[in-house]
This record gives C-alpha cells, structure tokens and sequence, in this order.
C-alpha cells in the first residue's frame, strides 16, 4: 500500500497534495520544449518545517523530490526527470520583514517577483529590488536556485550577488540559516563568516531554499529607457564599453530581432535612466548621448532610437506567440562582452537554418564583466515539427556557447552535460563529493547536474 | 479519444503558462484567480486548466470527475482576460465553457452542476423550489406586478429564494418605490435568467431559457429592465440580444445612481456617527461590463459615509467565487476566495463591506462569519444601505 501520499497529505494538509493524474499532468510539463517527465507526486508545503518533514520521508522513501517555484526556466530545470515528488514552493509566500534603512527583505523563497515589486511599491516606494527578464510569477527562490539575473545587473550583478542570507533545508532535512542571521543577528549580511555557498545555482540538487534576505537598492522616482541603434553589430561592445564607464545606468542591454521587420539586422542598446530630478535624468542623457556615443552619431554609423520611454516590465510570454504557438525556449548563456557580434551572428544563422524569427539579447553584467546572451527560439505547441526545430536549435546553440569560450546559463540536462564533460577533473571530483556529503541517497532533482 | 469538434482547437495551445492570469492589476499577489487561491496548484490556474483541456481534447488526458471539478472550478471572474498579455485574452473564459459544453454534450459534468441544470429545466430556478414560492421575498410587501410600468424589476433567483438575498431584493424594492420609479415585477412568471446555465455550458438550456425570457417580456410590453444581480443584467444585456431580445438593460446601481443625481431618491440617512465603507466590484458588473464607477458613486453620496478601497478593486478586484456559488467548488477552506476576500475587507478598517450583487452578498456574509469578522465588519448590498 502506497504511505507516501498519506504522509504528503498527513505534513501538508488535505488538498495540498495530490497523485491524481490531472494534478501531475501539469507538473509533468514545462512551458519550453522538453518530454514531459511525470512526478508521482505533488506537495505543495507551506513552511520550512513541512519541506523538511517531506525531505526526511523522502530520504526514508528513497523518492526524489523536485523543487518547483514559478516553473519558469523553461529547459525542463524543474521537470522531475526520474519521478518522485513535484514540490511546488508557491505557498511560502510571506514577505517576512523589510528593513528600509538597512536595505533588505526577508522573504520566503515562494514570494513571486511581482508580488516584492507591488509590495515595495506600495509599503517602501523608495526601495527596489532586482526583477529577471521572467514573468513576475517567478519566485525569489527559483531564481536563486538557477543564478539568475535582472534589471540591476549593471551596477550590482546576479540576482546570486544581492544576497544577505538564506534558510536552506538540506536534503537530509535539517533547516540551516547562512548569513548573520546564522549567528542570530539580522539578515543584513551574508559575510564574514566561512563561506558555505553551496546550494545557489544547483537547481536545488543540494538542498532548498525557503528564505531569503535580498538586498534592496534606491527605487529613483524619474525612470527613463533610452535606445540607441547601430547597424553594425561589431560596434556594440565598444559601445557597452563606453557605457559601462560611464556607470550612470540601472540596466544595459544590447539586443537585436527579426520581429518587428524594421528593426531585422539592427542592434539596439536599452539604457535605463533613472534619478531624483529631472536634472539628474538630463545631465545623464547629455552624458550618454552628447559625451560617450557622439562620435557614432557624428560618423554617422549609429542613432538615437528613442529616448524618455517608460521602462516597462518586459513581455517575455508575447515571444512565445510569435508563431501563435505558445511556446519558446531560450539558451541563457554567461559569456565576455567581447563576444556579441559573434554570438549574434551565429545566432541568426541557427534561426534562419530552422525557420525561427531570430530573437538574441545580451544583458551586462556587473561593469562590462560578463553579459548574459540569450538566443530564443520561438515553437509552435500544435506543431510537433516546429518544437523539433527549437529543440535541435537548442542544441546547436549549447554548442556554439562552448565553442566561444562561454559558460551555458541555467543549462538544460543537455547543456549540463557539455560543461560537465569540459569540466576541471579536481573541481569535478569536489562537486561530485559536496553532493554526496549533502544529498547521500541522492534523492533532490536526480538527473540534474548530476556529476558521474 | 480527441474531440475534432472543439472549438478553440486553433487557440488553445497558446497559451504559455507563464502565470500573468494570476495576478491583480497591481501585481500584488498570485491569487487573483478565486481557484487558484483556494488550491495552490498549478492545475487550478487558468493556464494550467487551459493545458488540462487541450490535453483532453487531444485524447492526451481520459475524461474524469476530478478534470470535470478542475474545468468547472473557474468561477468565470475573467481575471485572466484582464491579465493575459497574449491577443487571445479575451477567449480564455469561453475556451474554458467551450470544455463545459463538450462534457454537457457527453453527459460528463459533476454532480453538483447537473443538479443545477436539471433544476432549472425542471423548476426554472437552480434551487429546485417550485416556482410557487417565488414571491417568497415580498414577505408581505405589495410591490405592483408589471403592467406596463416604465421599468421591469427583475428579482433574480437568488434574489427570490435565499433568504439573505431576499432581503437586499425588499430593500431594491422600497428604494426604487421610495423614488418613485415606474416598475413592475413578474412574480411567479419570473424565471432565471441563464447566466450561469450559460456559463456551465448548457447552450440548449440557456436559448431555451432566454427565450422563455424574451417572449414573456415582449408580451407583456417589456422595454426597460432594472436588475438585482449583475449575473441576470449581463446574460439580459449581453447574451438574450442574439435570441432577438434587444432591451434596455440596467444594474440598478446605474439607475439609482442617476437618481441620486437628480436628487430623487428619497430618505436616506446616514450612520450615527462618521463610518468607513469598502466596496466589493462584482466581476458581472466591473470586469464583464465595466461598470466601475455607479456603485461608488452611490456610496460616496451617502453622508457619513467614507469610501475606503481595498487593495484589489475595479479590473483587479479578487473574486468571492460566486460564479461557483451553486457547485461549492471552491468552498470550505480558510483559502476560500470569499474568506481570503473578507479579511481583505476587514483589514481596511471600514465597518460595512458594501456590495451589488446577490451572489457576492450571501458569500462574503458567510465568510465574515466563518471568520469570525463580525463584530468588525457588515455585508450590506448597496440597496439597504439605501433604505
């Protein structure tokens, strides 16, 4: 006789589980090209307490154990690849404290992005957070969970880097808090103690996230994007360059499409302005235009494109209907700045070959450290030919990243494998034995970042 | 086994999942979508009821009891019309009835919504109360039949069975005589209007009803029609003109606000001392026909009376899961929409929660109680506040 299910229901209350078949359907599939995967299970705990009551079974179960947040990352990071239960962490959604002075929010790792924004716009307007180009259903922890990226990338890096603390229940389900809130003091920090990152970025293969304190930032009441437009995509790190000098920007990204048809085969640079006059947005856009980008638009080979346009929460999901199909995936990759115009170039030569509106982006990272370069490959759900395309079209894009020298984003299991296999043999053996030390019957997200 | 003849096959498989139906206008919380918040699983939000309907239209998925609960858990508060970004919002809801038809057709529904039609075939109200006892709710009052008056009041089923309703409808009553507005009512003639037998995917029921409906109006010199429930006002505005039943159809939020204007509605007084009011947008009155602004007018006209907002009004209001009200769907749980709702309500501080709509009026009473709110909060339909 099945236990599992009594107990799931016996931890986190009745109608908060489910192995009924209509349940586990929606689980079994995520929103980009991946096979479904079908849980046996789905929980949906509402406390750290109930997560590791769940872990612990599971570890005497021997039943893996997927975290879900928003179910927003598209390469299937969160599709129980070998079963076992589908934990759906949407319910720890209490935003447990804002320090406004000291620029944190502790929050439970459910919290969606959207819901942070509307909070802090309401309660703190002078305070920001970092919000990813994803859906505003997407949680706090989930992002953490694949190091994602946002809006204040520029200034202040990954989502990762914006950190004061965590609550972390390991696998084996003991709850350990990291940070100065380990040593009971507040969130406000996650340093100077020894350093125990080992759980960002791991898909939750390590353990998961239930709190968070993020670090805040000042939310300047004059927002502006500007865009400035080059036909030649080999300008566009000098061009990065010259703006990440400066540093007077919330958000630096280059992009270019064949959708909408006048903008085919031109790079656009977003450049989100912000300040607390209109003095300040004036002088940073004389600065911008009139100082570090003059010389293109002299010579002739770049413009203005628009300027004072409101920044606007991106529409990811629109480019999922551009085939009026329902569906993209995306490779996510970390890679130099440097290498834009080839990632580009490549890009839409992979996108003309399998008859998909070429879409790429690269967002900055940190001063000119790195950019975040997305190529997206629209499908059509009804259209199995079509999802075939993305697919191989992924494939051939993990590839490409390899090739130039960069490290594939929130990689899917494929693109795992190309980095494990490249990976330094030492640095394998490490990761192979943090994950045994944490995760002994290896029961979170099998098949994720799986090292033998 | 796929259902070729489903009518959204070209549609449906749009949508992406990515969660923007969940949220209010201002994007301060996931559960915006009354199923969703009751249950807290991805199967429950209208994307995922979306994915669970192509899945049984292609065959992918076998029909099942528990599908049919999740298909007709959507209370059709059409959130995810006002949320989604895609072109396609504004076929979500019919996507989900379009699924409601395909089971009516096969005979698959729950238990709770064939009730429901059989009584209305049967009694012509969903209570399954025979059509004798409609004028329950005049409980001695002389409210005139309709004769050719200027205006047609139309009670409603709830407005005429449940007892809580009921006394919202004797109050419409006295306020529009107070006024001294021209109307008449049916009494026993009356007959629900379909709304909901629409809405559950009856579409032979609900012609038959509007028909039923627009011949006794037109018999009896029917021009102008004031209702209680904004669920009758939009199958009455929205619906019966494809049966031929062109109508002036009015909430009666829109006529009394209007009286006010002109300073003809007679009597009114305000609270003893200086109160706060919030007001609950019924989803059949703001996001199905975008009347937003009658109903607070009325309340912002009334002295003594101050009119606080919760956090989710107009477009993004949350849902009592009254569209549900008959099948319980979305009932007894602490995260019941109209409990969720209520504490929202009483977290405003207003010591009367106001709203416009039979349905919303019974809900959020019965959550106030639940929780425990009474002391601190009162459900009032707009209507008796007037009296």
């Amino acid at each position: 006789m099945d236990t599992i299910y009594p107990s799931l229901v016996h931890i986190v209350g009745e109608g908060y589980a489910s192995f009924r078949r209509e349940e586990l359907f929606t689980y079994s599939k995520d929103l980009g090209t991946s096979e479904p995967k079908w849980p046996d299970y789905v929980a949906a705990p509402k406390t750290a307490e109930q997560v590791a009551e769940i872990l612990k079974l599971a570890n005497r179960e021997k039943v893996p154990v997927v975290p879900l947040g928003g179910g927003m990352s598209l390469a299937g990071l969160a599709l129980p690849l070998k079963g076992g239960i589908a934990l759906d962490l949407k319910r720890m959604d209490r935003i447990i404290e804002v320090n406004e002075k000291g620029r944190y929010a502790v929050v439970e790792a459910g919290v969606s992005h959207g819901k942070l924004t509307a909070y802090l716009h309401n309660q703190h307007p002078h305070l920001m957070h970092s919000e990813p180009g994803a859906p505003p259903a997407a949680t706090i922890g989930g992002n953490l969970a694949i190091h994602g990226q946002g809006d204040l990338a520029h200034p202040y890096g990954f989502n990762t880097d914006m950190i004061n603390g965590m609550e972390i229940v390991l696998p084996t389900g003991e709850i350990c808090k990291f940070g100065s809130c380990a040593v009971g003091a507040g969130w406000f920090t996650l340093h100077p103690l020894p350093d125990v990152g080992l759980f960002l970025g791991w898909n939750g293969a390590t353990g998961i996230i239930t709190k968070v304190s993020l670090r805040l930032f000042p939310y300047k009441k004059f927002r502006e994007m500007e865009i400035f437009v080059v036909e030649d995509e080999n300008l566009i790190p000098e061009i990065l360059y010259e703006l990440t000098h400066l540093g007077l920007t919330e958000d630096l990204v280059a992009f270019s499409s064949a959708i909408p048809p006048f903008s085919d085969r031109l790079h656009h640079v977003s450049i989100n302005v912000t300040g607390d006059s209109e003095a300040e947005i004036e002088l940073k856009r004389r600065l911008i235009f009139e100082v570090k980008l003059a010389k293109y638009i002299e010579s002739g080979v770049g413009g203005i494109a628009a300027v004072s346009q409101a920044i606007q929460r991106p529409q990811v999901s629109k480019s999922a209907d551009w085939k009026k199909g329902g569906g993209f995936e995306y490779v996510g990759s970390i890679m130099p700045v440097s290498a834009y115009p080839e990632c580009y170039r490549r890009g839409a030569e992979i996108s003309t070959r399998h008859h998909i509106p070429y879409t790429i982006l690269g967002r900055v990272i940190g001063c000119g450290h790195a950019m975040m370069f997305s190529w997206s490959y629209a499908f059509n759900r009804a259209d199995e030919k079509t999802v075939r395309h993305a697919r191989e079209a992924l494939h051939e894009t993990d590839n490409i990243v390899m090739d130039l020298g960069g490290v594939i984003w929130k990689p899917a299991v494929f693109g795992q494998e190309l980095l494990l296999a490249k990976m330094d043999v030492n640095t394998l053996s490490l990761m192979k034995k943090i994950k045994l030390l944490l995760d002994p019957n290896n029961i979170m997200n099998p098949g994720n970042w799986e090292v033998d | 086994m796929a259902l070729a003849e489903y009518q959204y096959n070209d549609v449906i498989h749009r949508c992406f999942r990515c969660g923007y139906c969940k949220f209010p206008t201002d994007w301060s919380d996931v559960t915006n979508c009354p199923a969703y918040a009751r249950f807290r699983l991805e199967s429950y939000s209208a994307g995922g009821r979306l994915w669970l309907i192509r899945a049984w239209v292609n065959g992918e998925l076998e029909w099942s009891e528990h599908l049919a609960d999740i298909v007709y858990s959507c209370a059709a508060c059409k959130n995810c019309v006002e949320k989604c970004p895609l072109s396609f919002n504004e076929d979500i809801v019919n996507m989900v009835t379009a699924a409601k038809n395909e089971m009516v057709e096969m005979g698959l529904v729950p238990r709770g919504v064939k009730k429901f039609l059989n009584n209305v075939q049967l009694h012509g109200n969903p209570y399954g109360i025979s059509a004798g006892r409609r004028t329950g709710w005049m409980e001695g009052k002389s409210y005139p039949a309709y004769q050719g008056q200027e205006f047609l009041y139309y009670v409603g089923c709830e407005g005429s069975f449940d007892t809580r309703a009921q006394s919202a409808a004797r109050a419409l009553g006295d306020v529009l005589t107070n006024s001294g507005v021209s109307f008449g009512v049916l009494g026993e003639k009356e007959v629900t209007d379909g709304n909901e037998v629409d809405l559950l995917g009856e579409d032979a029921l609900f012609e038959s009803v509007a028909e039923k409906n627009i011949r006794q109006f037109k018999k009896a010199g029917v021009n102008k029609i004031i209702t209680l429930s904004p669920h009758s006002y939009n199958a009455m505005k929205n619906s019966y003109p494809r049966f031929h039943g062109d109508f002036e159809v009015f909430h009666y939020t829109q006529i009394l606000a209007d009286l006010i204007k002109k300073k003809r509605v007679r009597g009114v007084s305000g609270p003893d001392e200086e109160e706060k009011i919030t007001f609950h947008d019924p989803c059949f009155l703001g996001r199905w026909n975008q009347e937003y602004n009658a109903p607070r007018n009325i309340l912002k006209s009334l002295p003594g009376l101050t009119l606080v907002e919760m956090p989710r009004n107009k477009k993004g209001a949350a849902c009592c899961g009254g569209g549900n009200f008959y099948t319980d769907l979305l009932g007894g749980s602490e995260e019941s929409p109209a409990r969720i709702r209520a504490r929202e309500a009483a977290a405003t501080g207003a010591g009367i929660l106001a709203v416009a709509c039979p349905n919303c009026l019974t809900m959020l009473e019965d959550a106030v109680k639940v929780e425990g709110l009474e002391n601190r909060i009162k459900v009032r339909d707009i209507a008796e506040i007037l009296v």
